[in-house]
């Protein structure tokens, strides 16, 4: 063998331009984030913000115009609909059923796909064909209309609308696990960690799910956003809550009638919806700039 | 000194059930204790195959169909899983070919080794950052409290291989198996890396099986040469005899075909398609000879 060779020759890369650990917050994620706590900030101070009730009907002062036009009424700062309720507080506790819908649907949803995904892609054989083809027959429903089908025949209600929301879109984190997976434990590192002894639970779970988080955190946010759309459709046609219950597509269904008299009623609550899902994608694609090792470099 | 550290016999294994396609053909190696062993042949020869074998992970479809592997006298194929990966990653260690994708993208390479110091050794959280730091410093990487806070891109492929190498004879391990593990790096950080095995090998007293085809290497660092031809091994000896004076012809027809400082690029030649159509011919007689070794 020839002399030891300088130690640390090829060394660290340039000491001087130190990555010390410090995360760059990524502009979208602060844009999401600052629309989705405005929309979490509506549903859990609701009560607080709300002028008024959003129940409560004035039949003396209907489809008022918002306050800042002619013949606004100031007290009802976005008008009133068809009813006398106030706009504006029906907008702010629509976000309630809203927000539950997105976190606990999505959250479901991500649970189940993920866990069916990491079997298939992982354990590949008959659990793989089993999995897949029963990703195949899902997909080939229209998503929306299985939903409407599914809360339909399993009655109308918040949990209706979860349940229809979670058995349509479990395929989503399904495929998109799956396919990572499969990718995951081609890599060399999956091998090096099998050689130390690891056992193919904790290979799975502490080598290569970490490597998956990054794109579920993104997939969820995502998820939160098509539920929230979802949840729409599904109250624009009565499916959802009862229609006491101040909802975003109950609100649209409602502005739908009087669209001609009050289109603000309508537009409204579609600005809602488009700033939340707009929201919670900005969210996830910025925690995954932001937070993804390999992306971030 | 007792038996050997590794003991390989008459392993066959083959890929496919109905009409099994042969890649070991009957390959037998005995590695003594801190011996290292040069394991040579051309690509598809099988030498990865083997040490596929020893770590139990052969490619899907492939499996080992006669033949017993035995490290420290103990069949590794009849142990318990539990027993077997206990011997994995601290008995017997493993040098990847391709730093680069071998340590997982997002976490810390501190974390990484405190993993496998966790499992191996037991250690708390406090013995496993100073031990971290310790095989880094070992490995030669400067700053070691700094290298253990990164991941693995902000590294190069010369550090990761240092840090794979740290990790490989973390737990002293009686067997270290490199497989081409200066074949994904730059020539210039070839030497060193080889270097490092070569010092921690013998400070540890670890046998290592060396995979490689590059002769240049096995002259350097390994006391014996196994060569390796269409999954049969074709001659075995101590290095300096066996390059100066190689039995087997292809042996000889490989040594020709290495190109070297001290003679002409002329002296070149390459392998002779008859020497090979033979050395196949040999194998497939062999396979047609004993059907029943790859069921």
């Amino acid at each position: 063998m020839p002399e030891i060779v300088a130690a640390g020759a090829g060394g660290p890369t340039r000491p001087d331009e130190r990555r010390r650990e410090r995360v760059r917050i990524d502009a979208r994620a602060v844009a999401g984030g600052v629309i989705v706590f405005i929309v979490l900030a509506a549903a859990l101070l609701a009560p607080w913000l709300a002028p008024h009730d959003p129940l409560e009907q004035d039949l003396l002062s209907t489809q008022l115009p918002p306050s800042w036009t002619d013949g606004g009424d100031p007290t009802f700062f976005f008008g009133t609909d068809s009813l006398g309720r106030d706009i504006l507080s029906r907008l702010i506790y629509a976000a309630q059923i809203a927000v539950i819908v997105a976190l606990v649907a999505a959250t479901l949803a991500c649970l189940i796909g993920t866990l069916l995904g990491l079997a298939a892609g992982f354990l590949r054989g008959w659990v793989d064909q089993l999995v897949s083809r029963l990703i195949d027959v899902w997909m080939s429903f229209p998503p929306v209309l299985l939903s409407i089908v599914l809360a339909a025949v399993v009655g109308a209600g918040l949990g209706s609308v979860i349940l229809a929301i979670v058995v349509v879109d479990w395929t989503r984190f399904a495929r998109v696990v799956r396919s990572e997976v499969m990718l995951q434990r081609q890599l060399d590192y999956v091998a090096a960690a099998r050689v130390t002894g690891m056992s193919r639970g904790a290979t799975l779970f502490r080598e290569i799910l970490p490597n998956v988080l990054p794109l579920l955190g993104t997939l969820l946010t995502a998820e939160m956003g098509i539920a929230v759309i979802v949840e729409a459709i599904l109250s624009f046609v009565g499916l959802s809550v009862s229609t006491d219950t101040p909802t975003w597509g109950g609100m649209i269904a409602e502005g739908r009638q009087a669209i001609y008299q009050i289109p603000w009623l309508l537009a409204l609550p579609i600005g809602a919806i488009i700033a939340t899902v707009l929201g919670f994608n900005l969210l996830g694609d910025g925690l995954r700039a932001s937070f993804d090792p390999v992306q971030r470099r | 000194m007792s038996g050997p550290v590794l003991d390989i016999s008459d392993l066959h294994v083959a890929l496919g059930g109905r009409s099994p396609r042969p890649l070991l053909r009957g390959v037998s190696l005995a590695i003594a204790p801190g011996e290292v062993r040069g394991l040579v042949g051309e690509s598809g020869a099988g030498k990865s195959m083997i040490a596929r074998a020893v770590f139990g992970m052969l490619p899907g479809g492939a499996r080992i169909t006669r033949g017993r592997i035995a490290f420290a006298g103990r069949d590794l194929g009849t142990m318990p899983v539990a027993e077997r990966r206990a011997l994995l990653g601290a008995q017997i260690a493993l040098i990847p070919q391709d730093p680069m994708t071998s340590l997982n993208p997002v976490k810390r390479i501190g974390d990484q080794i405190g993993t496998l110091l966790r499992l191996k050794l037991g250690l708390d959280r406090t013995a496993r950052r100073e031990t971290a730091v310790a095989l880094l410093a070992d490995v030669a990487i400067r700053d070691p409290r700094r290298v253990v806070e990164l991941y693995p891109h902000e590294l190069s492929g010369g550090m990761r291989q240092r840090i794979l190498i740290a990790m490989a004879f973390a737990a002293s391990p009686r067997l270290v198996i490199a497989d081409e593990p200066t074949t994904a790096l730059d020539v210039t950080v070839q030497r060193q890396i080889l270097r490092l095995i070569h010092d921690l090998q013998h400070r540890l007293g670890s046998a290592v099986l060396f995979v490689t085809h590059n002769f240049g290497l096995v002259a350097k660092l390994c006391q014996r040469v196994t060569v390796l031809y269409a999954g049969r091994v074709v001659e075995e000896g101590a290095t300096a005899a066996l390059l100066a004076e190689p039995r087997a012809a292809y042996t000889r027809a490989l040594l020709a075909a290495t190109p070297r400082l001290d003679r002409p690029a002329e002296a070149l030649a390459p392998l002779p398609r008859t020497l090979t159509d033979t050395l196949v011919a040999e194998a497939r007689a062999y396979d047609a000879a004993n059907p029943a070794a790859y069921r």
